[in-house]
């Protein structure tokens, strides 16, 4: 028997101890139920309450378990019930009758309701897996592993999956060493960038200044993006233990994560983790019985968006302004306190620990040779099963939106996919075959950014999807350089111009110019990408554009301004009344014959007629350019 | 310091090395349009995006308010590129700016009129319109110099001359976004707040945001400084 190092002795230690813990869990059921912001927002916490309820009533021996999210948002609330001699079965929008079915067929008798589960957790004889699923074939969950399978306020789930495995070697190697691993591997920045994680941590390390900083950027402001969310609130250790070995490889002893205090959930996780971290000798002075000190404090950010920049992020810890700086200097040369720092992403340390426990080479089996690893989509919009979804970098948007998301819900056409976030781009049909990863995307025009994914259907008025992006970069700005300030003011003035039916052709030409500019003009990287919705919108659906302002047409039915909600007596009904109280305006009115029409004068275009209207008369119908609308009441008189 | 030898221009200069390139090329009459450069500033601003520049060698221009000057450095001033975000900027900030230049009392000494001068630039907006939107209004409550927020570029100039020349602290930058602004503490006037009224900030205004409201305008004019007289 090999000899055990003092660190690998005290972990060993920590470990068994908390596999003790954990073994009686396996004794009786188990019920987990996913209580991430996301869960909860659907209802979890109702759904805890009534399994709490029940198996009281019932009188059944069993526990009910906290954990954070697996990702599958269409189907939240989520419940995992695990009862011996059964398979783990997932069950997928929980409410209280589906808890008391459960409890009394499942949990008193044995029969697992199948017809309500959605999987199973294990593979088995009876019920399909995960795996067997086309989302479970393209997706590779490594960073996600764990999230909604371990309890994130216990130490012990995350210790008893090998949790601080890869700490406990790294304290025996020298830190160049850790580095040399982190830069085989070619991790790159996951917080949009794709900047090589090791070449920061060795340009830190090689600095002269001893004071250095790790920074957690868990700053996430992107609409649609929640995925550093949801590793916070499911697994907080694995990103502790990445920035821990971390501030091993560079020589820090003080790192802070910086989490927006709008996810007040996952700064109260973190904290406990710390909090847990410390108390087993994992962070503090000595960690595991070594000679290395490190200890973490969380910095509650105020909410602009901005301060995801990295020198706007330093500059607000350090009580100034929010405000983003020049670069160079670098944050690995003069970051926190004008001290050497590494920022990193949630998800970037979130790979370390993997990457040291399974080497370089295992992590650069998956992916594409420039971008190795994993990538982790927010997926949202026109999409079947929108949700968290981690995927091998290379894998194209087709699969993407197709497979793993399963496609456009209802019979519409897909039209683009807005990818990276509100800086990102919106790629057309044509684009669906790119395989995605850093250097790919951004010649198309977008970004991987934050990883979010908003898929559009021909319903979406790109001019409007383009203008919804930037208005919110435009609100963003933080107001310091000329180009971000008034540039997007100036673009977001023009398209709403067109929006209204109000454009010129030469606002195209003008549109373009200023979009260039602010992109080539910019001070930091929020203005230098805001154009790209806008850029890439011009490019792939210029036609659009043009019809809003040629034709005052909008192709997708969805500008208010260019539209008419019209009801075709051919189809209307007289028996129904459906859309004249639908109405907020009373612009719908009856007619003599009893049919129904709109008022053009006091409609507002809200759309509750349309929706309101029965299937089968479906009489409501939107046109555009409004003028089409004097054709058809001639036609029909 | 070491000295390092480089082009702007295709003329040879010898400058410290480190220094910006911007004081370097306006030390040897070499005009760069610029608002918010502060030579003294440790680590420049560089909000207003005018002072961009080509260096031979780099894709991009880039703005001289942060570049150190190297050996062997060839820098052209006027590209394509170049005059190009120069112009947008400028108009940019034009829409932003109320251009009455006949009533405004930095007339013929604005550096807005000296950056149209220089770089045949019009004082009137070619592409964009005006952004219509309301200001504060003019702050005279000090009776020795007003505040016309509406001609603001936000060089930051008055505030790194009340806080660091000054050392008064009487404004700083507030707001986000279009309502950036140079504000007192909770936008109090002037006259409430610890200002001393020494002037600074007016004389560094390059514009004509703020100016002074008596005669002591006229010395400043003369190339006196006001500053003994208040």
């Amino acid at each position: 028997m090999s000899m055990l190092s003092t660190t690998e002795k005290t972990y060993q230690e920590l470990r068994q101890k908390a596999e003790a813990k954990l073994a009686p869990l396996a004794d009786k059921p188990l019920i987990w139920i996913g209580t991430a912001t996301c869960g909860k927002a659907a209802g979890a916490l109702e759904v805890r309450e009534a399994f709490k309820e029940e198996l009281k009533n019932k009188g059944v021996d069993a526990r009910v378990m906290e954990v954070g999210c697996m990702g599958h948002c269409y189907a939240e609330p989520l419940a995992v019930i695990a009862k011996p001699g059964f398979p783990a079965l997932c069950y997928g929008k929980v409410d209280e009758g589906l808890v008391k079915r459960l409890v009394d067929d499942f949990l008193v008798h044995d029969d697992p309701c199948y017809e309500f589960a959605m999987v199973a957790l294990e593979a088995n004889d009876i019920f399909p897996t995960f795996a067997d699923f086309p989302r479970g074939v393209y997706e590779e969950k490594i960073i996600l592993e764990q999230c909604g399978f371990i309890d994130p306020e216990d130490i012990d789930h995350y210790l008893a999956k090998d949790g601080y495995a890869a700490l406990a070697r790294v304290l025996d190697m020298e830190s160049p060493q850790v580095i040399k691993e982190v830069k085989a591997a070619n991790l790159r920045g996951r917080g949009g960038a794709g900047f090589p994680a090791g070449v920061k941590w060795e340009a830190v390390a090689g600095q002269a200044e001893q004071t250095r900083y790790v920074i957690c950027n868990a700053d996430e402001g992107d609409p649609g993006a929640f995925m550093d969310r949801s590793i916070l609130e499911s697994n907080p250790h694995l990103v502790v233990e990445g920035m821990i070995i971390c501030a091993y490889a560079v020589g820090a002893s003080h790192g802070y994560l910086y989490i927006r205090s709008e996810y007040p959930q996952a700064i109260r996780r973190v904290r406990t983790a710390l909090q847990q971290a410390r108390e087993r000798g994992l962070l503090g002075n000595s960690i595991l019985g070594s000679d290395f000190n490190f200890d973490l404090e969380i910095f509650a950010g105020a909410g602009a968006f901005v301060c995801g920049e990295g020198t706007a992020l330093i500059n607000s810890m350090e009580g100034k302004l929010g405000l983003p700086e020049h670069r160079p200097p670098r944050l690995s040369t003069a970051g926190l306190r004008g001290k050497p720092t590494v920022l990193n992403n949630v998800k970037t340390f979130a790979y370390v620990p993997l990457i040291i426990k399974k080497g370089a080479e295992w992590f650069k089996n998956t992916g594409t040779p420039g971008s190795p690893g994993t990538a982790v989509f927010a997926l949202a919009g026109k999409v079947a099963n929108p949700g968290l979804v981690e995927v091998p970098m290379g894998t194209t948007l087709r699969q993407l939106i197709y497979d793993v998301g399963q496609g456009i819900p209802g019979d519409k056409k897909f039209k683009a996919v807005q990818i990276g976030g509100p800086s990102g781009g919106c790629l057309p049909e044509a684009a669906l075959d790119i395989p995605i990863d850093f250097d790919s995307l951004k010649e198309a025009g977008a970004i991987m950014g934050s990883g979010g994914v908003v898929i559009l259907d021909e319903d979406d008025c790109m001019v409007r999807i383009a203008r919804y992006f930037l208005k919110f970069t435009q609100q963003e700005s933080c107001g310091k350089c000329t180009f971000c300030r008034l540039g997007t003011r100036h673009m977001l003035d023009i398209l709403t111009a067109i929006t209204r039916g109000e454009g010129k052709l030469s606002d195209l030409e003008t549109l373009r110019e200023l979009a260039e500019d602010v992109q080539a003009g910019s001070l930091c990287n929020l203005g230098k990408t805001a154009p790209n919705p806008v850029l890439t919108t011009l490019k792939y659906f210029y036609d659009e554009y043009r019809a809003h302002i040629k034709e005052k047409r909008c192709p997708a039915l969805m500008c208010p301004d260019l539209i008419a909600y019209y009801i075709a007596p051919e189809k209307c009904s007289k028996l129904c009344n459906a859309c004249v109280g639908s109405c907020p305006v009373e612009a719908v009115y009856t007619r003599e014959d009893g049919l129904k029409a709109i008022n053009q004068g006091k409609c507002v275009k809200c759309d509750n007629c349309l929706k309101a209207c029965p299937f089968e008369y479906n009489a409501v119908i939107k046109l555009s350019p409004p003028s089409l609308l004097e054709e058809k009441e001639r036609s029909t008189k | 310091m070491s000295e390092v030898k480089f082009t702007i221009d295709g003329r040879e200069i010898t400058a410290p090395a480190g220094e910006k390139l911007l004081w370097v090329a306006l030390k040897h009459d070499i005009y760069i349009p610029h608002l918010c450069g502060i030579q003294e500033e440790q680590r420049p601003g560089a909000g207003c995006r005018l002072c961009f520049v080509e260096v031979e060698g780099q894709a991009h221009p880039v703005t001289s308010c942060t570049l150190p000057v190297r050996e062997g450095m060839a820098v052209k001033t006027r590209t394509p590129a170049v005059d190009r975000l120069v112009r947008s900027a400028f108009e940019l900030l034009l829409s932003d700016h109320r251009l009455q230049c006949g009533k405004c009392p930095k007339n013929r000494a604005c550096a807005l009129q000296q950056i149209a001068r220089e770089r045949g630039l019009k004082l009137k907006l070619n592409r964009l319109k005006p952004l219509q939107r309301e200001f504060p209004p003019v702050d005279d409550s000090t009776a020795v110099f007003a505040c016309d927020r509406s001609r603001c570029v936000l060089c930051g100039q008055c505030v790194w001359a009340d806080q660091q020349v000054a050392k008064v602290g009487a404004i700083g930058f507030s707001r986000r976004g279009l309502n950036r602004t140079v504000s007192t503490f909770t936008g109090m006037e002037l006259a409430d707040s610890p200002c001393t009224k020494c002037g600074l900030c007016v004389e560094a205004c390059p514009v004509g945001a703020l100016y002074f409201l008596d005669d002591n305008w006229k010395n400043l004019q003369g190339g006196q400084t006001p500053k003994g007289k208040i």
